[in-house]
Parts: C-alpha cells; sequence; structure tokens
C-alpha cells in the first residue's frame, strides 16, 4: 500500500460494452481508476453509469471489453467474484432485510460456518472495531427496518467492509441523506482513502464530486465522454460535459407583490392509517404568483401533508381552503380538481401514472369526465389522441407517440407527461412534490420554466422536494418541516442553504 | 377420574389429528419462508398419502411407504419449484394445478390398480405404523393423572406423529441457528439483498422446496398409513389449506406453528365427541354444525385475535434481476 504512485490501478475497464436489446447502455468504456482514490462517476438519468457499476459487481457481464483488478485481468460473473475480488457496492436502494438485525445483515453471504451463533458475535465484534476506526458506528442488535435511512446506509458499507472490499462502489448515496448525514458520510469516505481504500462513487450532484473527489469520469448516452481531475474541473465544465451543451441557470424572477391567498392551510394535523400522526398543527398560505417550497429530508410529514391537501386522505384536525373553497369530509381529489386544484405526486409510478396504459389514456386519467374527451358513455377517441399528441408537442415529451406505453417512456419523459396533464388542466393551485426525482438536467429545466411560467400567470404554487437546490431555484417563500411539525417559513432571498439545513435537522435559530 | 379419561382421550385424538396439520404447517412454512407461495400443499400430501400406500401395500413395509410417500410430495415440490422459481410463473396457479392433479391421478390410478372406487385394501402388520408404547408407561401406571397422560397422549402413537413433533424444534434450529436458515429468512424477505451478497436466490429456493416436499410426504404417509390404515379419495379433506391459515396465525414461526395446529386439532377432537351428544339448554346439535366448528372458529380467530401478520415481504413474487 505504500508504492501507491508505481501501483497498478485498483480499476481498470477497457472497452466495455453491454446491449439490452435495442438499447446500447454503455459503448466501449474506458476508465481506470488508481488505488486509494475517491473517483466519481457523473452523468444524467440513463447514462449507463448504473450499468456500468453493475458490471463491475458482476449482476450483469459485459458483452465484450476487459476488467482489470490491481492489474489483473479478471472475469466477474456473479456478486461472489466481485466480493472475493475486494469489491463492495453500497447500493441506491438499500440491499438489506429490514425484518433481520444489523448483525445478522452483516452475516448474510459471509457466515463462514454452517452454524451462526459463534460467527454472530465475531460480526458484533467486527461492527464495533469498524464503528471505531470509521465512525461507522450502529447497534449490531437493532432492526435494520427500524434505523433510520443513514443509518442503514452504514450499515451497508460495514456490510462490504466486512467481506474485506478494497474497493468500494456507492450508487447516489447521499439522495436520501440529510445535509448532516451526508457531511458524516464524506468523512467516512476521507478515512477510508486515508486508510489506502479505493472508492467510486456515482452522482449526479456536481457539488458532492468537487467536494470529495480525487478524479471525475463523465458519461453521456452510454459513453465515457471525459476524465478530468477534480482540482482540474469546475462545476461549469462538468455540466456541460453531462448535458452536452452548456447550461444556463434559470434566473428566478423576482417576486412580484404577492396577490390573494388561493391556499390556506390552518393548524392541519394528519394521522396515517396506522394511527401515527405524521403531520402536526401546520399552518401556512401561498398566494397567487407564489411559489412556496417546502424542504425537510423525505419522511418527515410532507408527503402526508402533500396526501391531505391534495384529498387523498383526511386531516385529523384543521383546515384548508382552496381559491375559496372550505374543504369538507365530503371533498375529493374529484371535486378539488373542479376548485382548479392540481396535483403532480411525488411517486408518479404509484400515484401518477398507470404505466401499463398508453400515453393518451394516461392523460385522460382524472379528466374522462371532461367534455372535451367525449361526452355520453363512450371516449372520443380520435379528438383525445389529438388533444395528447398537441400536449406531448408543447410539453416536450419524447417521443411524441400518444400509443406508446407509458412504462416505455424515460423518467424524465413520464413527468412531463404527468406535468402536462396537470397543468393543461389550467389549475389555480398547483401542488408539485419531487417535480425532478429521477429526471435528467435537461428536462429538469424544462420542468422548471414550466413552474416559473405558471408562478408568472398568477397561479400558487406549492412545491415539496428533497433537493435543496431545487427548493431554493424555485421558491418565493422556504418552509421547512421536521417530524411532522412545520420549523419555520423565511422568505427565500433572507436565507441561505445552512440555515435551512440547520431547520431540517429541526434547529429553529432565533431570528 | 372417568372424567380426566375422558378429557385426556379429547387430548390425545387432538393431537393425533393435528399431526397432518402440523406437518403441512411446516412444510409450507419453509416455502413461504422462502418467498415461494404454496397452496399445493394439499395436493402434495394426497399424492403422498396415496404413494406411500401403494408401496406400503406392494412392499408390506411401513418404513417404504414413507420413503415413497416422501419422494412422491418431494417431486411435487420440485415441480412447483420449477414452474415458480427456474420459469418464475405464477404461483398460484401452479399449486392449484398440482391440487387438481394429485386430487385426479390419485383417484384414477387408484381405481384402476384396485377397483375399489379409488380406495385402496387396508394395510395390515408392519405395511402400517403401529402405536409406539413409549418405556415408562408401566412404572407410571399407577400415578393418577400422570399415568393415564403418559398412556394416552405421551405414549402410544404411531412413529411419524413423534417425526412431525421432532420437526418443530429441528425447524425452529434450522432456521435461526444455521447459515441456511439465515438465507432462508433473507430470501423471502429481499432475494435482491441475498443475490448481491454473492448467494444464488433459486439453489436456496429450490433446497426449501425439498423441505416441503419431505414434511408434506411425512404428513400424507402418516394420514394413509398410520391412521386411516388405507388410501381413501380426499383423504387429506383440505388440511392442507387449514395448515395455510394456521401458518398466518403462527406468524410464520415454527414454535407458534405447533401451537396453532394443536389448537386447530384439539377443536377437531373436540368437534367428533360433540357428535350425537345432547348438551344442556340446546339439546342435540346437529352433526354438520359441529363438524364445522373448527372452520367457524378458524375464520373467527383468523379474523380477530391474530392481530397482524405480516408475511415476508418477497412472498408470491418471483425474483427477476432488475434490468
Amino acid at each position: 500500500m505504500t508504492d501507491q504512485g508505481t501501483a497498478a490501478p485498483a480499476i481498470m475497464l477497457t472497452g466495455i460494452d453491454k446491449r439490452f436489446g435495442t438499447v446500447h447502455a454503455n459503448k466501449a468504456i474506458d476508465l481506470v481508476v488508481a488505488k486509494g482514490t475517491i473517483h466519481g462517476i457523473i452523468g444524467e438519468n440513463g447514462a449507463g453509469k448504473s450499468t456500468l457499476m453493475s458490471i463491475l459487481y458482476g449482476f450483469y457481464e459485459a458483452d465484450s471489453g476487459t476488467i482489470a483488478v490491481n492489474g489483473r485481468t479478471v472475469r466477474i460473473r456473479s456478486s461472489a467474484d466481485a466480493i472475493a475480488l475486494g469489491i463492495g457496492m453500497v447500493h441506491q436502494h438499500f440491499m438489506l432485510v429490514e425484518t433481520m438485525t444489523v448483525a445478522e445483515n452483516v452475516l448474510l453471504g459471509a457466515e463462514g460456518s454452517g452454524l451462526i451463533a459463534a460467527r454472530l458475535d465475531h460480526a458484533r465484534a467486527e461492527i464495533a472495531r469498524l464503528g471505531r476506526d470509521y465512525g461507522l458506528i450502529v447497534d449490531p442488535d437493532a432492526v435494520v427496518g427500524e434505523l433510520s435511512v443513514g443509518l442503514q446506509q452504514r450499515v451497508e458499507i460495514i456490510k462490504a467492509l466486512y467481506r474485506g472490499a478494497e474497493i468500494l462502489i456507492l450508487d447516489e448515496p447521499t439522495g436520501v441523506l440529510t445535509p448532516a448525514e451526508a457531511t458524516q458520510l464524506f468523512e467516512v469516505l476521507g478515512e477510508l482513502r486515508r486508510q489506502g481504500r479505493t472508492i467510486l462513487i456515482i452522482t449526479h450532484k456536481l457539488k458532492e464530486i468537487m467536494a470529495i473527489t480525487d478524479a471525475v469520469s463523465v458519461m453521456r448516452r452510454g459513453a465515457m465522454v471525459a476524465h478530468r481531475t477534480t482540482a482540474e474541473t469546475s462545476v461549469a465544465e462538468l455540466a456541460e460535459l453531462m448535458v452536452g451543451r452548456a447550461m444556463t441557470q434559470p434566473e428566478r424572477p423576482a417576486s412580484a407583490a404577492p396577490g390573494q391567498p388561493l391556499l390556506v392551510v390552518a393548524g392541519l394535523s394528519v394521522r396515517d392509517s396506522r394511527g401515527v400522526t405524521r403531520v402536526t398543527d401546520v399552518s401556512f398560505a401561498v398566494s397567487a404568483g407564489e411559489i412556496v417550497g417546502i424542504a425537510g429530508v423525505s419522511g418527515n410529514g410532507q408527503s402526508e401533508l402533500v396526501e391531505a391537501i391534495a384529498g387523498i386522505i383526511r386531516p385529523s384536525a384543521g383546515t384548508i381552503s382552496v381559491a375559496g373553497h372550505r374543504l369538507t369530509n365530503a371533498d375529493d381529489a374529484a371535486s378539488l380538481r373542479g376548485y382548479g386544484l392540481a396535483h403532480v405526486p411525488e411517486d408518479r409510478h404509484r400515484m401518477g401514472l398507470v404505466t401499463a396504459f398508453p400515453a393518451w389514456e394516461n392523460i385522460l386519467l382524472g379528466h374522462h369526465a371532461e367534455a372535451r374527451y367525449g361526452t355520453g358513455l363512450l371516449i372520443d377517441r380520435a379528438a383525445t389522441l389529438t388533444d395528447t399528441a398537441g400536449r406531448m408537442n408543447a410539453f416536450d415529451v419524447r417521443p411524441d407517440n400518444p400509443h406508446l406505453k407509458m412504462a416505455n417512456f424515460s423518467g424524465g419523459n413520464q413527468q412531463k407527461l404527468v406535468i402536462a396533464r396537470e397543468i393543461g388542466a389550467a389549475p389555480q393551485v398547483l401542488i408539485v412534490a419531487q417535480p425532478t426525482r429521477g429526471v435528467d438536467i435537461g428536462a429538469i429545466a424544462f420542468i422548471h420554466d414550466q413552474l416559473l411560467a405558471m408562478k408568472a400567470a398568477g397561479k400558487a404554487i406549492l412545491l415539496v422536494s428533497v433537493e435543496l437546490d431545487e427548493i431554493f431555484a424555485l421558491s418565493d417563500r422556504i418552509a421547512v418541516m421536521c417530524g411532522g411539525r412545520l420549523v419555520g417559513i423565511r422568505d427565500t432571498n433572507a436565507t441561505d442553504q445552512n440555515e435551512i439545513g440547520l431547520m431540517m435537522a429541526g434547529v429553529e435559530r432565533a431570528a | 377420574m372417568d372424567l380426566i379419561e375422558t378429557a385426556l382421550a379429547i387430548l390425545a385424538s387432538g393431537l393425533r389429528l393435528a399431526i397432518p396439520l402440523l406437518c403441512a404447517c411446516l412444510a409450507g412454512l419453509y416455502s413461504e419462508r422462502s418467498g415461494v407461495v404454496d397452496i399445493g400443499l394439499e395436493g402434495k400430501m394426497l399424492a403422498a398419502a396415496f404413494g406411500a400406500t401403494v408401496a406400503a401395500l406392494s412392499t408390506g413395509s411401513a418404513y417404504a411407504g414413507l420413503a415413497v410417500g416422501m419422494a412422491t410430495a418431494v417431486v411435487l415440490a420440485l415441480i412447483h419449484g420449477y414452474a415458480a422459481i427456474t420459469q418464475r410463473g405464477n404461483q398460484i396457479v401452479s399449486g392449484m394445478a398440482i391440487n387438481m392433479l394429485a386430487a385426479g391421478l390419485t383417484a384414477l390410478l387408484g381405481n384402476v390398480w384396485y377397483r375399489e372406487g379409488g380406495r385402496t385394501p387396508s394395510l395390515e402388520g408392519a405395511a402400517r405404523f403401529n402405536p409406539i408404547t413409549l418405556p415408562g408407561t408401566e412404572t407410571l401406571a399407577d400415578v393418577p393423572v400422570l399415568g393415564p397422560f403418559w398412556r394416552l397422549v405421551v405414549s402410544g402413537h404411531p412413529l411419524p406423529v413423534y417425526l412431525a413433533l421432532a420437526a418443530v424444534p429441528l425447524t425452529w434450529f434450522l432456521l435461526y441457528r444455521t447459515r441456511w436458515g439465515l438465507r432462508l429468512r433473507a430470501v423471502g424477505e429481499n432475494p435482491a439483498a441475498v443475490d448481491t451478497a454473492g448467494i444464488s436466490v433459486p439453489r436456496i429456493r429450490y433446497s426449501a422446496m425439498l423441505a416441503t416436499g419431505v414434511l408434506c410426504g411425512l404428513g400424507g404417509t402418516y394420514l394413509a398409513v398410520a391412521q386411516a390404515a388405507s388410501f381413501l379419495p380426499h383423504i387429506t379433506a383440505g388440511k392442507g389449506f387449514i395448515a395455510l391459515a394456521a401458518l398466518i396465525f403462527a406468524k410464520w414461526r415454527p414454535v407458534q406453528a405447533l401451537g396453532a395446529c394443536l389448537l386447530f386439532g384439539l377443536l377437531d377432537a373436540v368437534a367428533i365427541r360433540l357428535q350425537g351428544v345432547a348438551l344442556p339448554g340446546i339439546g342435540q346439535v346437529p352433526v354438520q354444525a359441529i363438524q364445522a366448528l373448527p372452520y367457524v372458529l378458524t375464520v373467527i380467530l383468523l379474523a380477530g385475535f391474530v392481530g397482524r401478520a405480516i408475511p415476508p415481504k418477497a412472498i408470491g413474487v418471483p425474483y427477476v434481476k432488475e434490468r
């Protein structure tokens, strides 16, 4: 480990090629990762980053190309091969068994003997040691499903280290973390690097790349387009390489004098189906021509707040008014639509779309009774198809084929279709939750432009997002939720990401 | 004294009635803990009962019957495994197909081979599992309560009863104390976690199907070669389905499975005992109502008294590596 300068690279990929049917996911990828460094891989969604890492971890096998680990050419046919070569992976969606304890999860697949009692003790001791050495402190006997997301991620890292991983791959590791948890993670990664381990990190967050990596590789549409030393590049250059053209940050238009309040929430509390209070006494208002952003780590009541306002679950206390209509128990999503409320749900697959339906049927959802789609019992197919094609055009949904099954669109284009449906209904109040989750940079810019145009047209928009950058780029005011409560509301111009980050952790600084 | 004898006799009968349930319930536990739904327990037990009887009749050995019974159920379990694991087919359809196949085939073959309307001739002597008298029955004979308890409830059952009871602690040990059990529990919850840990998901699921087959074989063999001493069409009488209910009742845990099966067995025994008996204040209850009692209670227990039974998360979902 001392001769880092002359050592063979930890990983050398040459000409890696992979097709899934007609999709060319990886095109002749070359990549060299030096030992003992943190190497970032960035690219838009669908650029092929995850496929490449799955090949390295033995989940898929490449159609052609070679992999060399520590200078030795190897074949990785399964995850077991990768583990034997000292490669560990922290997946974006954790590969943990939630009903088992931390120690059992760590042991799984690395048991070492048929009976596990003694091995569990060994795992406990090892977890304690890793906790001391790297700050990865976690209770070995805690049930994984009861841990926070940040701690679950630690368990994933511990799992890899327990298997003796010298090369650690992390796939979008900060997507689910608070800013503080992310900082802790970076400290752990820094410590691992100091001890000679190699880290590959996949992300689409350019700031993180700049903050912690030594080198960075950029992927675009399945191809590796550039390699840079982090110290010699910039966010602007990387963004341009990622998208293939120069990006312009949309200027947040100066807040016009806010108009009438269109969405008023007062004293709102919400219990979930199990009777647990998720939202406690939340009050705020959104006026015409205003975007109010709700920031918070996911799972702090934002989803329930949105569902209550959108008429999906009934609040246990408090009132909601939409464009002057005070909601009652008789109101549901359909009557709310009549009041001028539109809702872009946080999870388009679960609530926004029927992915097995074609685009034109998805455009109909919730609006099927409107006269323009036909009167009486039958749907006017021709009119609906024309309408769908027109909207797909206006909202840049590609490919603009109304007959294509929704599942065959990319995430960004699915989201654009949902937004086309909701904004197309000309609402007075728009609720958008996580509008750009799993959406590529090009589509993000487009969606942001649409929201800003709505605002300019004098509509009220409630934006819920876990992406602070997005909140800051769009909102006039920022409300922060933590533990189901509204910690505070700030004017965007009078606050910064530090203050909001602290509030997300539940700290209300005296103003 | 007479009352105690009666109570103990009901208890012993309840235990014997619980055994096929217990076998099927534990069989289902292995399969479902691995993430494979198995509504084909009934069919596997039925086929095993038939196979075991035919083998016992032709060899004159109950042990040969047990071996063939287990082999029959294992073959069917592996067919279910092939459909559900390798071909990623619908597990309900495959399980149902096995039930129908077993019901039809046993009746048909029984009729063709023995020409008694689907029944087989009776098993006698060594071709049948006979009650075993445990040591101590003599010694304890004169001790009040404990003596009759030993004689009626503990001792005096055929071998499969003791095998089935032994399967409970064995299953617990396998599940919670061995590497295989750890992997089995994991694969039913999150097969992707098992796969990325470098373990073959199909291999674990197939091994679970093996255990399922062996236990269904034991249950079926017990029904025909020990209890009834011959094979009758539909001898399993829905026990494979009641066992699934018991499995949910037990929340997929072995010791609780024993409790649930004993409860159901005891209800059955009480129902049998109550037939033709005039109850005070009610008079004679129709046989059908008494016979329905265990099922009615099953529904009530499952609906109201179990609490939340959370099944293994990956149950019924074929494992496909995500694209």
